[in-house]
Order: C-alpha cells, then structure tokens, then sequence
C-alpha cells in the first residue's frame, strides 16, 4: 500500500486576490488566501480538510478544480502536471470532480434533473442516448428512482434530493477523485447521515478517492482516513484521523477539538480555548500565523515561521513546539 | 418549601397556521410549553419542525394578515395575543427580547451599534438622557466581553467580525433589561472556537441576570450545554419533552432516539454506516394523519397512522407524544 | 460501470414534471390582477387589428361644421376632433400606430440590447468594461431629451421616430442583461459545468440562455409603458408621427386648444395612453411574480 505513488500530489499552491481600491482601481493590498499549501492524497484514502472561516478550504478545492487560476504551485495527477500536455485541463476535469455547499444553486432551476446529469459526458463526446442512460443508472445509484425523479426539476426536490443529484452528477464522467466542499453542511442531520451512508458505499463500490472539505469535525472524524487542518491560508498540521484527533500536536488543532460540545450535562463546557474570531487574511501575522492566539507563543514565534515537520509517521505538525532546535523553549531537543 | 410559582411564560394549545401560499400550511400545532423562571429551555429540531415559528409568535413578528393563530400565550400574567401598539412596542425589548442567528440582518448596517443600543434604551425607558444611555451601552458591551468597547460603540456593523457581531446583537437584546431572552439559532453561522465562547457568554448572562429563555437550535450538542430542558420537536408538534439529562440519558420518542444516535454522542462515531432515520423531513401542507412520524418511524403500527398521539407522561416532568412508548 | 456504446439505447418512459414555462402559466392565471391586465392587452391589440371593422366612420374623414362637438352628441358618441372627426374612430385607430410605436422599439432594442449585454456579461474583464461604458454612455441622457435630440436630428416621421426609440432603450436593456449574465455566469451550476469540461458555447447554449432570457424579457416588457408615451411624446412634439395618422399622442397634441372648452375631448386620447400602460406594467408585475419559482 504505502509504495504506491500518490493518486493527487499538491506542491506549494498559493493563491492571492489582489484588493482594490482608490480611482484607478489599482491593488493597494494582497488577501493571501492560500499561501503555500503542499499535500499529497492517496488512492483510495479519504482525506479530511478542516478550518474556519477565512482558511482557505474553499478556495483550495477550487484551485483543485482549476476554477480559478493559482497564483503558483504545482497539481500532479499520477505524476504528470496538471495543466500541461501531460495532462492537460480538459482531461485533468474528466478524473476531478466536485460536490458544491449549495444544493440548490448547484443545478440549473431550467433543467430537469437527468438533464443536469447528462450534461458533462455529453460535452465529452459521448451521444445523448448513452448519457441519458447513464444518468438514470446513476440516479438510480444514489437512491433516486429515475421513474419518478428524473423528469422532475431541482425546485421540486429536497435539499438532501438536491444533493444526491450533484453527487449523481460529479459521477457522471466516471471522475477517480470526488471533492466533496461542505457537502453535507447545508442538510438536516437526518438526512446529512443518509448521504454520508451513500457517499461511503459509493466509495466502496466504484473505488472511489474523496477529499471531504468541512467545518464539522465529528463528520470528518467518522469519514476520513487522513486530516489536514489549514490555518490563515496554511497547513497547521496533518495525519492519520485518529492521531490528529487524540494526540493533535498543533495549539490551533487542539483548540478546535477543544471547542466541540461535550453532550455531557453533568460536564459542559466552562472555558472557550481560543479569543476573538478568526483573523482576517489580507494581513496575517508575520512568524507563524497563528502565534497572535496561541497560550504557548514565545518572542522566536513572531519572527520564524514553521514549516510542516514530522511528529510521528505521516504525522506532521507545523509549529515551532515540534521542531528540533527552533528555539522555542518546549521543542523537541531544548535545554530543559 | 416554598410554593411552586407560576411560570413567567405559558403556551398553550398553540396553532399557527400560514395562509399565504396555494394552501395553508399549519407550521404548528398544539404546542404545549412552560418557562420557569431562571430557567433555559431548548426547542430542539430540524427544518420544518416549527421551533423558529413556534419562538417568533411569543414575539408576535409573523405577518398578521397571511398568519392564523389560536391559542394562549401568556407571559407574567399578560395575554400576548391581545396586546396592540404602544403595549405590544413596549412589550418587545422590554419583557421579553430576542437574538437572531444572522446579525447581519438584526443590525441596521447605517447605525453605528452604539446609535442603535441608545435608541433602544431611550425608546423604552424615555427618561434616560443621552449620556446615561451612552454609559449604559458601554457597561453592556464590557458584559458581552467585546474588547475595546469605547471604540466599538462607534464601529458600525460591516467593521466587524462575526463573533463581535452577535456579541453586540446581544447586547442590544438586553439593553433594556427583558426578563425572557428568546434565542433562534445565534450560533448555527459561527465557526467553532467562536461558538463556545458565544454559548459560554450567553451561559454566564442567564446567571448573572437571571434571565428566562428559550432557545432554538437544530444542534443536540448546543442544546445540551446551555438547556436544562430540552423539547423535541417534529412537524409542528412537541414529540417529547424533559429534563436535558433525562432525554439524552434515555429518550423514548423514536425520532429523539434517531436524532441522538445520528450524532454519536460521547464523540468518535466510529464503525462502517451511521444509523439512519429513512425518509425526509415532512411536507407541512401535506400531513398524513395520525401521528406525524409515522412515515419515517420502524416501529410504525397501525395505530400510529390513523390516530395522532397525544403527550403523556413517563416519569413527571418527562412527557412523549408516542403511542408506543407508553404501551 | 457499463457503458453501451452498440446498437439502438431503448429508453424507458419516465414522469415528466410539467417545465417551467408550464409552472410560469399555471402560476399566472392564479393572479387576477395579472390575468384581467393580459386580457385588456389582448383587447387593446384586438381593436388595433380589426379596427376597420369597429370603427363607426372614417378616421380621416372630418367636416369643419362638426367641429369639437362633446361626447355624446348624437352619431359621434364620443364627440369630434378639432377637424370635425369622429372621436371613437380616432381612438380606435390611434390604438394601431400607439401600439406599433410603443412595442416595436423594445422589441428591437430588447434584440440589440441583449447581444450586447449577455456578451458583455459572459465574458467579462475588459471586453465587458468597454461595452458598459459605451452603453453608461447613452445611458447618462435623459430617455426624453435623447428622443428628441435623435429625432430631431433624423427628422420627423414614423420611421425615424422608431430608431431614435430604439436607440434610446437599447441601453437599459443591455444593463439589465449584463447583470442578468454576470450573476448567472456565478453561479454554482455554471462553475460545475465548467468544472465537467464544458466550453464557453456549450455553457451559453445551455445553462446561461435559459436563465438569462426570461428575465431581460421580462424587464424589456416592462418598458413598452414608457416607450408608449415617449412615442406619444415624441409625437405631441411634432416629431415621430405625423397629422392626419390617428395616434394618442398626436392627438393630444392637436385637441391642445380645445383644453377650456372641451377638456372632456381633451383628455380621451391621455385616458387612452394611460389605460395602456398600466394594462403593461401590471401584466409585467403579474409575469415578474409568476417567474419567481422561488418565492
């Protein structure tokens, strides 16, 4: 299993959005929204993405999906980089596809949903009777019997319906890899476990490769194999699930599982671990990003920025506290 | 002993039935609830159940001419239902006050926050001169723990970040002193580490203050910190009400036993497939008859189709609208 | 996952849920101030049409002693013009020329107007910046002064009067359907259909024409009201059409002087003008609302 080369490696990604501002519309600053993200994804594995608002989640997956042009950094898709002859767009789009937040402005309200379904392999050469086809099979797939549903428009549809149509739809070009951005976040939780049982089966059955981006960290721990949590446009730490979960090695990540609710009257919560809201990325800290908030920050944190270093295996946290001789007075190696 | 006091609210037999549409839709039916003073109760369901409906008409903010409501609401002795103008002004903000899950819409985005608690305060409580409703603004915003609260007084909404928002929202709700707190969603739009810290802020202010509240929330987790009782609701009813501990300890309607298994409480969910509650939530201008449930329920029995169940108690102060969890 | 590529694909019947436009109908005829507004339209365009068989007499026909007789004088039941022409007939036959002069422009400008502004909407960056500004160009003019000082230009007549219309209504339109375009262009369904490989064509073709039509339609509809009475305008100024043709706006030009002893006569064709463009304006309300599947 570990000899395999990765299925998604992911090298340096940086996007930044230039503000602007003043008469000429000219850039007076930059919000670095992704700034330097490095990552692999195996075959096969599901990969957790977490983080709050303004960490660049979202706007990794639509780098992923070549949505929206990367500043810099490299995609290589089983070693041969995306966006060359090697691999070129087109062809990267028919092995990547992706599940979006909103269940309703992800379908066109004018088509019905086996058109929806039937789009992406029509515009891949494939003729319509063998798309119509495979849609309802996919519909059918997903647990929407294509008798009833698909002639019906997204309107008349549920949103948890709604959802099960775009993953029909992701499926449709026969995709190795589905990343699924807050997916489930916008469903009623009876209906968000029904669609995670499909998105597992799926799995299983077509041997399928997820990158499930969320901001709930329970269902991230149930789905994946792999965690990475981002930080103000960084990776803060990464690992197996239940690593990361039990022994985090990132102030920022214990915070976070620190901040889940306890479902335990006898024993609620009594101290919030983290102050203030997520920082804002036009201006991140200079030295590690998350230093303004962190109880463990020292004076050598606000000038070094870490850079991912290996805890255990596959394990890798992105703080000074993990690293041999950084300075910091609890790293590994530091005069007692 | 002392003698049980009344409560400081009581709903009773509450309909709600909205007009509007193609056909009328009864968001929600028959509900029951009493608020002890001091103490927070959770309305706990999904989409469709009714809570945020349920919680808006104590406030009376439905569209009178598209909405048919029957029913008593009762709070400290005042009829809800048969307040008008100036009364029903001075009721909202003063009784009982409310914050929203969006702040963004509750603020008036061309105030700054400081204009807005003082034209609460003065609006309410005539008397009070600028500067005194200027103090009493900041020492609400040093109670809500926003930092720099001179400065923030004259920030408007769009300058700040989400958590200050709801913070300040907040301390607009409380400006003049309510004696109910309703809540409806407050959190469901924050990140994590923001949301403990709001649910901890409104934990300690229903000490401090002794507030009354209910809040609103589709999140178990939610409820279960900041409720000691907790009300299930499905489709427009109270399918189960109680003591948090005894509702999460042992649940006895079918959908609350769906519910908290879905969630894996005690953390890791673990193993191959969640448990599921099959079907989707229910068509409120569709409702099949007998109890609401049925459809999606495994233990549906014939009776549970023909005939809509009524509360009954478990133990005292743990009831369920089930005709098989009292068998 | 089997894919057969061999032969004849036997599809199975499925339900199909009536489309959207069949929603749109179903929801209009459940408003009654739309529907009686379509049915005065639809009145209106009738008598346009068949004019020449409701009208009691001759519309150019006058004689100088039957001058400005008051309505309900006997055989001119609604009086006569300052030519001693018969009213009724005048207002019947005014409906042809008004009509033709309030619709016609839009309909054009909604062509121009359209191409324009989904082309600028689709592609954005500066190709999109060069042509709104062109347009915000027009655009800074008030409607009213831009007709004239185009009909001026052109001269007066039927014909000119339609291009300046044209003209000046082809800026809003493109407005609206850049709008219209851009926030469709945004949305998620577009993105996935980009996000599947699709080309720009492929995605005009079928997830942006779709969207974007009804709604500038709609919005074109809407400014056939103000295109009428600028029409009228442009006629009660001696410009667009010209005497003997019957239109509402001519007319009110010409009864001008008969204001203090006939107004009744007066105000005809302006009741005319206005019955018109409410008949318009609700009718577009009525569809606005019927579109919104949303709501």
């Amino acid at each position: 299993m570990a000899n395999q080369p990765p299925l998604l490696e992911i090298a340096n990604l940086t996007k930044h959005f230039p503000l602007k501002s003043g008469l000429l519309n000219r850039a007076t600053s930059v919000v670095r929204a992704v700034d330097g993200v490095s990552f692999s994804v195996a075959e096969g594995e599901t990969l957790g993405i977490v983080g709050e608002s303004g960490c660049g989640k979202s706007t990794t997956a639509r780098l992923l999906m070549h949505l929206i042009e990367p500043t810099s950094g490299t995609i290589r898709f089983r070693g041969q980089t995306v966006g060359t002859s090697e691999m070129p767009l087109k062809e990267f789009r028919r092995q990547v596809q992706m599940v979006f937040q909103d269940s309703y402005a992800s379908l066109n309200p004018r088509l019905t949903v086996e058109d929806s379904v039937s789009f992406s392999p029509t515009v891949h050469g494939i003729s319509r009777d063998v798309a119509v086809r495979r849609a309802r099979s996919l519909l059918d797939r997903v647990g929407l019997e294509p008798k009833r549903f698909a002639g019906r428009y997204p309107h008349e549809l549920s949103g948890g319906q709604r959802q099960r149509v775009n993953i029909a739809r992701a499926l449709a070009l026969e995709p190795r890899i589905l990343i699924l951005d807050e997916a489930v976040s916008a469903l009623d939780k009876s209906v968000e476990a029904q669609v995670l049982n499909l998105l597992l089966d799926l799995k299983q059955e077509m041997g399928l490769t997820y990158l499930f981006i969320s901001h709930d960290l329970e269902v991230v721990r149930f789905m994946s194999d792999r965690v990475l949590v981002m930080y103000l446009g960084k990776v803060a730490e990464t690992g197996p699930t239940e690593a990361l979960y039990t022994d985090s090695r990132h102030p920022y990540t214990t915070a976070l599982l620190g901040s889940l609710l306890s479902m335990d009257p006898d024993n609620r919560r009594t101290e919030a671990p983290l102050a203030g809201d997520p920082p804002n990325p036009i201006n991140p800290p200079p030295g590690c990003r998350f230093h303004t908030r962190c109880a463990f920050a020292e004076p050598v944190c606000s000038s070094t920025e870490p850079k991912l270093a290996s805890v255990s295996t596959g394990h890798e946290a992105a703080c000074l506290m993990s690293i041999v001789g950084s300075g910091h007075s609890k790293a590994p190696g530091a005069a007692a | 002993m002392t003698a049980p006091k009344s409560p400081i609210l009581s709903i009773k037999k509450l309909d709600v039935t909205f007009t509007g549409g193609s056909r009328p839709v009864r968001a929600v039916d028959s509900v029951d609830l009493e608020l002890q003073r001091g103490e927070v109760v959770a309305l706990l369901g999904e989409s469709g159940s009714g809570k945020s409906v349920t919680l808006r008409s104590i406030l009376r903010l439905h569209n009178e001419k598209k909405t048919k409501i029957d029913g008593k609401i009762v709070v400290d002795g005042t009829d809800v239902m048969t307040l008008e103008g100036p009364a029903l002004a001075q009721f909202r903000g003063q009784t009982v006050s409310m914050i929203f899950q969006e702040p963004m819409l509750a603020l008036d985005p061309v105030y700054t926050l400081g204009q807005q608690i003082e034209e609460a305060i003065r609006k309410h409580e005539p008397n009070v001169s600028a500067s005194d409703a200027r103090s009493r603004a900041m020492k609400l915003f040093e109670r809500v723990r926003i930092p720099s609260p001179e400065r923030r007084l004259d920030a408007f909404p769009h300058e700040m970040s989400g958590g200050m928002r709801q913070r300040a929202m907040i301390a607009l709700a409380l400006s003049c002193s309510p004696r109910i707190l309703l809540a409806d969603e407050p959190t469901t739009a924050l990140d994590a580490t923001v949301q403990v810290q709001i649910l901890l802020l409104l934990r300690e202010l229903q000490h401090e203050l002794g507030l009354s509240m209910i809040f609103v929330t589709h999140d178990i987790g939610v409820a279960v910190e900041v409720a000691d009782r907790v009300a299930v609701m499905y489709a427009g009813r109270i399918v189960e009400l109680g003591p948090v501990r005894e509702v999460l300890r042992s649940p006895k309607h079918p959908y609350t036993i769906g519910l908290l298994s879905t969630r894996g409480h005690g953390g890791k969910l673990s193993g191959d497939r969640l448990p599921t509650i099959p079907g989707s939530p229910p068509d409120l201008a569709n409702l099949p008859p007998g109890c609401s449930f049925a459809p999606r329920c495994s233990k549906a029995e014939d009776i549970c189709r023909q005939r809509a169940p009524e509360p009954s108690e478990i133990i005292p102060g743990h009831e369920v609208r089930c005709h098989l969890a009292t068998a | 996952m089997q894919d057969v590529s061999t032969g004849q694909v036997v599809l199975e019947p499925i339900q199909r849920s009536p489309g959207y436009w069949a929603t749109v109908w179903t929801r209009f005829k459940r408003d009654p101030v739309a529907v009686g507004a379509g049915l005065v339209v639809i009145a209106l365009v009738l008598m346009a049409i068949f004019a020449p068989y409701i009208a009691p007499q001759d519309p150019y026909k006058g004689m100088a002693l039957r001058r400005l007789r008051p309505p309900g004088t006997e055989g001119y039941p609604l009086g006569t013009d300052e030519l001693g022409r018969d009213m009724l007939s005048r207002l019947i036959y005014g409906a042809r020329l008004s009509l033709f002069m309030g619709v016609t422009p839009v309909l054009m400008a909604l062509v121009a107007g359209a191409a324009i502004g989904i082309t600028a909407g689709y592609t954005g960056g500066w190709v999109n910046t060069l042509l709104m500004r062109i347009v915000d160009i027009f655009f800074a003019f008030p409607s009213v002064l831009l007709a004239i000082a185009l009909s001026g230009a052109l001269g007066a007549g039927i014909a000119n009067g339609l291009i300046s219309l044209t003209v000046v209504f082809i800026p809003p339109i493109a407005r609206v359907a850049e709008s219209v375009t851009t926030s469709v262009r945004t949305r998620d369904y577009v993105e996935a259909a980009r996000a599947s490989g699709a080309g720009s064509l492929a995605i005009i073709r079928k997830h942006v024409l779709g969207n974007v039509l009804g709604p500038i339609f709609v919005y074109a509809m809407s400014l056939i009201a103000v295109c009428m009475i600028l029409a009228s305008g442009l006629s009660f100024l001696g410009l667009g059409v010209k005497p003997p043709e019957p239109e509402w706006g001519l007319m009110l030009n010409t009864l001008r002087t008969a204001i203090y002893t006939q107004p009744l006569l007066c105000a005809l064709p302006g009741l005319m003008i206005f019955i018109t463009s409410i008949a318009f304006n609700l009718l577009t309300d009525g569809l606005r609302s019927a579109m919104d599947l949303k709501a």
